[in-house]
């Protein structure tokens, strides 16, 4: 920013000099350090000014100006020439809050005793601080009927302000025209469109933007008081892009699951599956060690379990396999992949769907054009993947850059709707040929953009095809200019929080290992005698007659199958680092305790190390984690992706495998999106809104 | 004795429908006479004599319209220009722009041409109020005839300028006569006014530069341009020059609407035209003076008051529309008031919080009064009430409905503390209520 773009202002008699864009607001908050009440303004949406909260004077203004809306390079200076006076705490000021909070206040109804939102709604909060003591209103209080959201969002619309918040997000953010605000005058009311559930997976977010309590969260209805609750900050695992949340408990028991800002990753938005899935944490729950007789589970004490899976790892290793699944933190991947090392084990495989990605440089598998930087992209092809699904979070970032920049977006794959315009360019692998070769339409446009991204999505990775795929959009990359020094438009979109902290400490098959397909293909053939499975639940065998070890949180498809179930903590219950798509490392937290005589992933495979006389290096986390560090120092940069570093040395020839590329349609790899893992095939809401998305599709047919 | 405006300067010689309104007949009576010529003097004249002019904006406001189409962009840039005309007559009392639109149409369209050319807009936007339909099929067929003589489209009376004239019709909401909010409904969303600045003249219909007029404000220019400067303000006084048509309403003998100079003494204009009030001068109680927006003003003030724009704010009212609506000493005012009251809290857009819940408010209590079913103290409340409700919202809506009943407190303040005495006395005021 030059310095021509200053202007000077002057605010409750100081001067500032603040950029010329700015709102009077951030002038006042940001330079002067002034609290500008407000309740419809929100950084991330666009302006309203509806409220009139923000009101400030500007001195020789006829009528005081709202502060979210004017701009610094609006104003006129004064006729002396001197910079505009602003006051943000004068007489007219005062009585201008005093007026609109006595407004908004005399159709509210005052049932903060039984409102959710009691205790942190900005209403009681600037009542308290800018409205009078009294009431001057003697007429009747206007009541509004309840509107039907979904299963996730609650209301009680006599409690609405009409700011117009959660209209601004649905239409901006979340990208679906549902809510909206029917009649006029003091008859106005938000309401979604003939009272249809929300289709967005961000819904949930409207939630924390209302600023009353007219849209609370259904499950958490009566639940708990604000102050009641705990708070620990941490990181999500519902899909790969590791949200930044705030896990609010009571007595043990998770309640609610908030957004943490974060600009890099989330911004300050989280998916509904983020947000509701706490009810499946205790459901369905492995709080005891079990083994199968006779077909059926007993239960069994740590000592007899440990002992039996120690007797089944004693085998020939080659014997002997361990997958990984979706959910699980890197300390315990690492003392399994060390334990399974020191046994000599090699079948080894963290991509329980089969992905071919893995095994090179990191940049190979990241999406390494970070999710903020996806915004400046100006052409983004998309192959095989539904960001809306697979991590709504990224897709939001799409939208925003095509909603505010000049981003144009191709898709090859199965037509969706993504909440932005693209250009599909056919479902299946002849159409990305024809696309490499193409010079017209969007290929000339990616191919003449700046900054062009390619996001390749699991379900192309999966599969015979996916070698030779992953090489062939590899070198296309590399001669597209879409990894330059500088740039990497080269992306992988994980749905797994494990996957790439997997990938990152070679949680792999090793020299004469075999991967999940083989691990799967050999233990049916009755090759195998022992199958570890650590949180891997979305594979579909039995595994013949290997005996199955089951570690895990909760008892869904890996506990079915399993003859041994060892059980772990759900990522709520444990400390943990995940490895977003981006290649970011963060840090969870435990926010509750461990179910039953359930240990922490980690400590259950020391244990059973100490079993095996194969005792791991480390008796503590802090140790294992030094280890890990030390075995591979990417787990150490803590909160960092490493975006476009190292792309010069971008190799598309260590990638995949070369051939020829068959004719085959791209499948879809999430196609239920609240039901992708234990978790949330144990939670009722994720349940409810499924039977919802069931009937009313996301992709809708001309009307 | 005030000298009457004659005939001849009058700029619209059909506003009773009484002659032809199509193309040839208003030929005769002088409409697109000496266009061309006009548009060859340039744009920098026209604007030059339309600020030279003193017109002021006849929708409301009475801003000068010469430097409202000054303040477009001098360039055309990447964005094109436009004229909106706002033919969304809906303030209560106002009738002025249906007579134009129905009886002299083609004065409009031509002022439209000369005005978009010298804003170097190539197209125009009539936004016509929902409920004027004859008025609505009026203006089309002028627009036709006017492309079908050549004097509007390619090429447009043969000056070189294209220029695409559209008739609009809107839905009949009250606040879609509120420029911006014109301009979403134009656009085809919801009516809300918008925040400015953005002015439309830099950000108006989709985003492009703008400028909104009143139906009268643009159908006098090609008079002011024919007969000059000169002719214009030898009418009215200094900085309330002109014409202007007054819609005279009420407790009157004869109502309708008529064109005078501005600056003609309101009993003057109520007499000479309009019959004079129902029993006498002295049976007169109150005047709004420019339509129901406006405060009123008791018959001290208008036996002397000058209708312009400067007069009337020198009493704490406004000329607004020039509707003027006459009240009699039958009239129970603050039933009257009352009842404006709910046309604003009816019409309000409800996105802006001030408006939305107090035109309820102030309406509800303004009802209470009626009856005298309040506290003497709650006259105060609401005076102050709407003060808390002017000039804090979005739009002027707010203040349109907060001036009526701040000019009914500040002249009739005894009547409503009468009418509370009376209530808590036990003898209620009989009020009939009118067929509404």
């Amino acid at each position: 920013m030059t310095m021509s773009d200053l202007r000077k202002i002057n605010i409750d008699g100081t001067e500032y000099e603040v950029p010329a864009e700015y709102t009077l607001m951030q002038a006042c908050e940001e330079a002067a350090g002034v609290e500008i009440p407000r309740f419809c303004y929100h950084e991330r949406l666009s302006v309203a000014g509806n409220c009139r909260m923000c009101l400030v004077e500007w001195v020789g203004a006829p009528k005081p100006q709202a502060s979210c809306a004017l701009q610094v390079k609006d104003l006129r200076p004064n006729r002396d020439g001197t910079p505009a006076n602003i006051l943000t705490n004068s007489e007219t000021v005062k009585k201008a809050r005093e007026g609109v909070m006595e407004f908004l206040l005399i159709n509210h109804p005052l049932d903060c005793p039984i409102c959710d939102q009691a205790g942190e709604c900005d209403l009681q909060d600037q009542a308290m601080a800018y409205g009078r003591d009294f009431s001057r209103f003697e007429e009747n209080k206007r009541a509004v009927d309840d509107k039907f959201m979904g299963p996730l969002v609650n209301t009680i619309m006599t409690r609405c302000i009409q700011c117009t918040r959660c209209v601004r997000f649905i239409t901006e953010v979340a990208g679906v025209e549902e809510i909206g605000m029917a009649n006029r005058g003091e008859d106005a009311e938000i309401t979604t469109y003939l009272e249809k559930s929300l289709t967005s997976e961000l819904s949930g977010n409207v939630i924390d933007l209302c600023p009353v309590g007219a849209l609370t969260s259904k499950p958490y209805a009566f639940n708990a008081r604000p102050w009641e609750l705990e708070s620990v900050e941490s990181i999500d695992v519902m899909d790969a892009v590791g949200s930044n949340i705030r896990i609010d408990s009571k007595s043990g028991q998770v309640l609610r699951i908030l957004p943490i800002i974060n600009e890099e990753v989330n911004e300050e938005w989280i998916s509904d599956k983020t947000r509701f899935v706490w009810d499946g944490l205790t459901r369905q729950r492995l709080d005891k060690p079990y083994i199968r007789e006779n077909g059926k589970l007993r239960a069994a004490g740590w000592d007899e379990a440990l002992a039996l899976a120690a007797d089944k790892l004693k085998g020939g290793p080659s014997r002997i396999a361990a997958i990984a699944g979706d959910l699980m933190d890197a300390e315990s991947m690492k003392a399994l992949k060390d334990l399974m090392t020191s046994l000599g084990v090699r079948n080894l495989d963290c991509r329980q769907d089969g992905s071919v990605v893995g095994g090179g440089p990191r940049q190979d598998y990241l999406l390494n054009t970070t999710i903020a930087g996806l915004e400046d992209a100006d052409a983004v092809l998309i192959i095989g993947a539904n960001p809306r699904l697979e991590a709504p979070l990224v897709n939001a970032r799409i939208r925003k850059g095509w909603l505010h920049g000049d981003m144009a977006v191709g898709l090859l794959g199965e037509a969706v709707d993504l909440t932005y315009n693209y250009d599909h360019l056919g479902a299946g692998s002849s159409d990305l040929t024809k696309f490499m070769k193409s010079t017209k339409g969007f290929a000339k446009t990616f191919k003449a953009a700046k900054r062009p991204v390619i996001i390749i999505g699991q379900s192309v990775l999966t599969g015979d095809n996916a070698p030779a795929l992953l090489r062939r959009v590899g070198e296309f990359a590399k001669k597209s200019g879409v990894v330059t020094p500088g740039w990497n438009g080269f992306n992988v979109l994980h749905t797994a929080a494990s996957r790439v902290a997997g990938l990152d400490m070679g949680f792999l098959p090793g020299e004469g290992g075999v991967g999940t397909a083989g691990i799967i293909s050999k233990a049916e053939a009755g090759e195998l005698d022992t199958v570890y499975l650590l949180g891997a639940d979305e594979i579909d065998s039995d595994f013949g007659n290997a005996f199955v070890i089951y570690q895990g949180s909760h008892g869904d498809n890996g506990a079915h199958s399993a003859d041994l179930i060892l059980p772990g903590a759900a990522y709520t219950e444990k400390y943990g680092l995940y490895t977003n798509t981006e290649g970011r490392v963060q840090a969870a937290n435990i926010a509750v305790p461990l179910k039953g005589d359930a240990k922490e992933d980690w400590a259950i495979i020391r244990a059973l190390s100490a079993h095996c006389d194969r005792v791991l290096p480390y008796d503590s986390l802090d140790q294992l984690r030094e280890k890990l560090f030390a075995d591979h120092p990417v787990f150490a940069g803590l909160g960092h992706a490493p975006g476009a570093q190292g792309a010069e040395d971008f190799d598309p020839a260590k990638m995949g495998k070369a051939g020829d590329l068959a004719d085959y349609n791209f499948a879809v790899s999430v196609r239920e999106f609240y039901l992708t893992n234990p978790i949330a095939r144990a939670s009722k809401v994720m349940a409810e809104c499924a039977a919802l998305s069931d009937i009313t599709p996301l992709v809708e047919a001309a009307e | 004795m005030t000298e009457l405006l004659q005939d001849k300067d009058r700029i619209f010689q059909n506003l009773y429908g009484l002659k032809d309104h199509r193309l040839d007949a208003s030929r005769e009576r002088g409409a697109w006479y000496g266009t061309s010529a006009m548009i060859e003097q340039g744009r920098d004249w026209i604007i030059g004599q339309v600020k030279a002019s003193g017109l002021r904006g006849r929708g409301g406001a009475g801003f000068p319209t010469g430097l409202k189409w000054s303040f477009m962009p001098k360039e055309v840039g990447a964005r094109p220009h436009y004229l909106v005309v706002n033919a969304d007559e809906s303030e209560p009392g106002s009738c002025k722009d249906r007579d134009i639109l129905r009886h002299d149409p083609h004065l409009l369209i031509e002022g439209c041409l000369i005005a978009s050319f010298a804003m170097q807009a190539h197209a125009c936007y009539i936004y016509v109020r929902g409920e004027y339909i004859q008025e609505r099929n009026r203006l089309q067929a002028a627009i036709d005839e006017a492309y079908a003589a050549g004097l509007v489209g390619k090429n447009a009376s043969g000056t070189g300028w294209d220029f695409d004239i559209y008739m609009h019709h809107g839905a009949g909401a009250y606040i879609c006569g509120e420029e911006t909010a014109l301009l979403e409904s134009l656009e085809g969303k919801k009516g809300q006014p918008r925040l400015k600045p953005p002015f439309p003249a830099g950000a108006g219909l989709y985003g492009c530069p703008t400028t909104v007029n009143n139906v009268e404000s643009i159908a006098v220019v090609p008079t002011i341009l024919r007969r000059g400067v000169d002719w214009w303000t030898q009418f009215g006084r200094d900085n309330n020059k002109g014409t202007k048509v007054f819609s005279i309403s009420g407790h009157v003998n004869k109502p309708c609407n008529i064109e005078e100079a501005l600056s003609i003494p309101m009993k003057t204009l109520l007499e000479e035209y309009a019959g004079g009030v129902r029993g006498g001068w002295d049976n007169l109680k109150c005047v709004i003076p420019g339509g129901s927006s406006v405060p009123l003003l008791p018959k001290e003030i208008c036996d002397t008051v000058l209708m312009d724009f400067d007069a009337l704010r020198e009493h704490q009212s406004g000329l607004g529309t020039a509707a003027v609506i006459v009240m009699d000493n039958s009239t129970d005012v603050i039933k009257a008031i009352a009842r404006l009251s709910y046309f604003y809290k009816h019409e309000s857009c409800g996105q802006c919080t001030p408006c939305r819940e107090g035109t309820g408010w102030m309406w509800r209590v303004m009802e209470r009064m009626v009856r005298g079913d309040a506290e003497t103290a709650e006259i105060d409340m609401l005076l102050d009430v709407s003060k808390q409700v002017e000039g804090h919202t979005i739009c002027a809506l707010g203040d349109a409905a907060a001036w009526p009943i701040q000019g009914l407190i500040r002249h009739f303040r005894h009547e409503i503390e009468d009418r509370i005495d009376n209530y808590r006395a036990g003898k209620p005021v009989f009020v009939p209520v009118a067929a509404e």
